[in-house]
């Protein structure tokens, strides 16, 4: 008797938790709103058959207690009750995978004017780099690293002339622009993660891999690193600021090409051999 | 040697005795059971103490031998689970707890509780225990081999536990292990640890295919007259069913096992690709971390199966014996099983839907995932249907198994999420995954352990264990554990990321640190109470109540051995002959309420009993 009560606060309790709980996700800051509806959905529909499928058991309990003499019913099967069950739970799964589809369906197909963002993820760090005013990213290769080519750029590539360079862990994007992020390590695995944006993908070092969102909300937002990645890994932390186009123009422009900064260190270069001669 | 031999020689005869028939029964045709196609096997008796309890060849010892190095193994998961909750819930609270060492705390926990424990208890130690007894034989059918199994699990327990001591410590590296970084400085014990860690998998795995083809032998070749594969006990095809899937998962766990350690030791490039380390680029090239990944979960969902498939078996048993009432749909049961198994190689790239392998994958895997959700809610109403209309006794047994129904239920449904590719986008590597994984396949699985304890102790010890110790035991750990994870979702939604050795230095996280202390306190307070399982223990061991034989009034061949706790051999003289399922429970017109499988029909004719 007891254990039925106890296991029947349990879900109620279980039930007052999830309408009262302080702690659920932060406001929704990209276009994955679809996410949030689906995992709505699936709360919905998940935890009906939960409190259904324990409340059934409490009452059971209650109902059916042990009682010597009494008899349980002796029916090995029922077949259609097992039919109708299967038949119910199909469809209920049905209902909750389509959804999942189709807004995977939309993950995995960047739309047209996204524009590119190359998240280059190291232990234990970011940087970035945005196609310049060609719009391509140039190639890169992770034995091209060096102080005066922090991206790896292919240097006979044309397109990565003019990439911009962001060597900082804080970048800016522009509001109500879609983001492709390619990402790529150079050491091991990373994910480039902003809980507000809700979606995430790993970086794999030998490849590039991506997922695109649209930011829908000025603001700054921390970066966690959501693949584990070694002793760093919690502090590799990192920063977005998403913008409107005015102020994401000024900061854009005042940015350094990959042009520019060679230039820097070829100069850099030079007077050191100068002096190196004096 | 020889005088077992005759003894042999001795059953053999007496049981072709048997075999013609009839002997006392009023209609000899309704009783036929088909002859033995084969002679019985020869045994040998251990001598010596070594021969008996320790390079015994007895499955039931060796059971009892598994049991006992994995509950050990899982007392050392639990006690780094312990400072584990202690840097998360009072962060600096404990001077010595570094980042590597909590990650390494970490990555030995995880192992340990899957492989080591998990895996070890239910196949090596209830499998070993029960399959034997359930199916109605004397033994495994390679006992020597089987013995062999045991001690190379312990070898591999005992490489694992020297990683603690080796420079560097144990591996870090997390229990998935994922290349790169496993391998590369700047992750603890990526020396010496990481390769124990890999001999260990190695040796475990070894041991493992040897157990594990006695299981699936003598379980297709050595069951008793009369005991079809459809009447067999969910246990026995629950085992079974785990046992095939680990006979053709771990070979993708030994080779990948073994890749690595060459990627280590030989610097080949297997699952490593170029690499730039401290401005330097290393000696690999061209090898796919993704390929490690595919691997590992081609064994590593299985493996959650192989974990769950003996637990959904073993709880069908212990459900169905104390509501007093045959298992709702046993044939939908079996399939379910099967299918489940089956499925479950199809399904384990979900674990690496954020991966960046080819997103197309997502579609394929989401569908096949949910469509085993399909299965496995048919288990799940089977299990309170058989509740419905029974006769429940609520002791500790019962209390168990509701508490599984509870809290498989919750992890099964949050599994939904998971397994939805867009949904598991935000959710993925953040505690939600933590919270789902240790409800469905940590205290699930759990609950089916204890309950099995408490079930078969009387035959194991020949002592019944204290049941008020037992609610007691169940209650703080039902209800702890519970308030463990449910709330740890919620972490999740916030998007709080697992694996991190400080974390809530971000705003939206501060709120966080009050749950995470209460979190901590619960697990510390459920792990202390397993200890009052292993009082009640040592308590019954002293001065416990005597069992009498089949106290639970079961169906099944467990309980009608000649003597308790089973000797060597089993049955006695004669093997015992098979008429029905182990689930003639409350059948009208029976005198009791329950008809044991060695019942002739013949016995009980005037019954309304199902053929089975």
């Amino acid at each position: 008797m007891h254990a039925g009560i106890i296991f029947l606060l349990v879900i109620i309790g279980s039930v007052l938790f999830h309408i009262f709980t302080p702690w659920y996700w932060t406001d929704i800051a990209s276009n994955w709103k679809g996410m949030d509806d689906t995992i709505t959905l699936t709360f919905w529909v998940g935890g009906g058959v939960f409190v259904a499928v324990c409340l059934f058991m409490i009452y059971c309990v209650f109902r059916y207690q042990h009682k010597e003499g009494r008899r349980a019913e002796y029916k090995p099967e029922d077949k259609k009750l097992e039919k109708i069950l299967t038949w119910a739970t199909t469809l209920g799964v049905c209902a909750l995978l389509a959804p999942g589809l189709i807004i995977w369906n939309q993950y995995v197909n960047v739309p047209k004017n996204a524009i590119e963002v190359d998240v280059m993820a190291w232990q234990w760090g970011w940087q970035y780099r945005l196609p310049g005013a060609d719009g391509k990213l140039g190639t890169t290769q992770v034995r091209n690293i060096a102080d005066n080519n922090p991206f790896g750029i292919n240097p006979d590539d044309p397109f990565g002339k003019d990439d911009i360079m962001v060597e900082s862990d804080v970048i800016n994007l522009e509001n109500n622009r879609p983001v492709k992020i390619l990402l790529r390590s150079v050491d091991v695995l990373h994910n480039w993660y902003v809980p507000q944006f809700r979606a995430k993908m790993d970086a794999v070092p030998g490849t590039v891999t991506f997922y695109w969102f649209e930011p829908n909300k000025v603001g700054e937002y921390e970066v966690l690193c959501a693949e584990y990645c070694g002793v760093g890994h919690y502090a590799m932390r990192g920063g977005v600021e998403v913008q409107d186009k005015a102020d994401y123009e000024v900061w854009l422009s005042e940015q350094e090409t990959f042009e520019q900064l060679s230039a820097r260190y070829e100069k850099l270069n030079v007077d050191g051999n100068k002096l190196a001669k004096k | 040697m020889s005088d077992e031999y005759d003894n042999n020689k001795s059953y053999q005869a007496q049981s072709s005795e048997v075999m013609d028939g009839s002997v006392g029964s009023v209609n000899p045709d309704i009783d036929y059971v088909r002859p033995a196609e084969v002679g019985e096997q020869d045994l040998y008796h251990g001598h010596s103490f070594i021969e008996k309890w320790v390079f015994c060849q007895d499955a039931k010892v060796i059971g009892v031998q598994y049991f006992l190095t994995a509950v050990f193994t899982g007392i050392v998961g639990l006690i780094l689970s312990w400072l584990m909750r202690l840097q998360l819930g009072f962060p600096g609270l404990a001077g010595f707890m570094t980042a590597e060492h909590y990650y390494q705390f970490v990555t030995m926990h995880g192992m340990i509780m899957v492989v080591y424990f998990l895996t070890a208890l239910f196949l090596g130690g209830f499998g070993n225990y029960l399959i034997p007894l359930m199916v109605g034989a004397r033994d495994m059918v390679f006992p020597y081999v089987n013995m062999l199994s045991f001690w190379m699990f312990f070898v591999a327990v005992a490489v694992l536990m020297a990683s603690f001591f080796v420079p560097g410590g144990p591996t870090g590296a997390g229990w998935t292990l994922y290349p790169p970084q496993t391998i590369l400085e700047g992750t603890p014990g990526s020396g010496m640890g990481i390769l124990l860690m890999l001999i260990s998998l190695s040796l475990f795995v070894i041991g493992f295919t040897m157990g594990g083809l006695n299981y699936m032998i003598t379980i297709l070749q050595a069951r008793t007259r009369g005991m079809t594969l459809m009447r067999m006990p969910l246990t026995v095809w629950g085992i079974f069913t785990a046992t095939v899937l680990a006979m053709l998962a771990f070979p993708a766990l030994l080779v990948s096992a073994i890749m690595m350690t060459l990627d280590k030791v030989l610097q080949t490039s297997f699952f490593m690709p170029t690499i730039l380390k401290a401005g330097e680029v290393l000696e690999y090239g061209g090898g796919s971390p993704i390929l490690f990944q595919h691997l590992f979960w081609f064994f590593g969902h299985p493996e959650v199966y192989i974990v769950a498939l003996p637990a959904f078996g073993i709880v069908s048993d212990l459900i169905s014996v104390h509501a007093r009432k045959n298992i709702f749909g046993y044939r939908m049961m079996v399939w379910a099983i099967v299918g489940i198994g089956g499925l479950s190689f199809f399904v384990w790239a979900h674990h690496m839907y954020v991966s960046g392998m080819n997103p197309w994958f997502g579609f394929f895997f989401a569908t096949t995932t949910l469509i085993i959700a399909v299965p496995t809610a048919m288990k799940v109403y089977n299990w309170i249907l058989t509740l419905w209309r029974g006769n429940i006794r609520i002791n500790t047994v019962m209390l168990w198994c509701l508490g599984f129904i509870v809290t498989f239920v919750n992890g099964g449904i949050t599994g939904i999420f998971l397994g939805n590719v867009s949904v598991d986008v935000p959710l993925s590597d953040t505690y939600f995954v933590i919270a789902h994984f240790h409800m469905v396949m940590g205290i699930a699985p759990l609950m089916v352990i204890m309950g099995a304890v408490y079930h078969w102790f009387p035959l194991v010890a020949g002592k019944m264990l204290h049941e008020g110790l037992g609610k007691w035991h169940f209650w703080i750990t039902f209800l702890g554990a519970y308030s463990i994870y449910f709330p740890m979702h919620y972490l999740g939604f916030i998007g709080v990321p697992r694996r991190y050795f400080e974390m809530y230095d971000s705003p939206y996280m501060t709120s966080a640190v009050g749950m995470n202390e209460f979190i901590s306190i619960a697990a510390f307070i459920v792990g202390a109470a397993q200890f009052i399982l292993v009082f009640n223990i040592i308590k019954t061991l002293k001065t416990g109540k005597k069992a009498e034989q089949n106290p639970w009034k079961a169906n099944s061949l467990e309980w009608y051995t000649s003597t308790v706790p089973p000797e060597h051999g089993n049955f006695g003289e004669r093997l015992p002959v098979v008429h029905r399922w182990p689930y003639d429970f409350s059948v009208p017109g029976a005198k009791d309420d329950f008809i044991p499988q060695t019942t002739a029909p013949s016995e009980v004719i005037h019954t309304e009993v199902e053929k089975t």
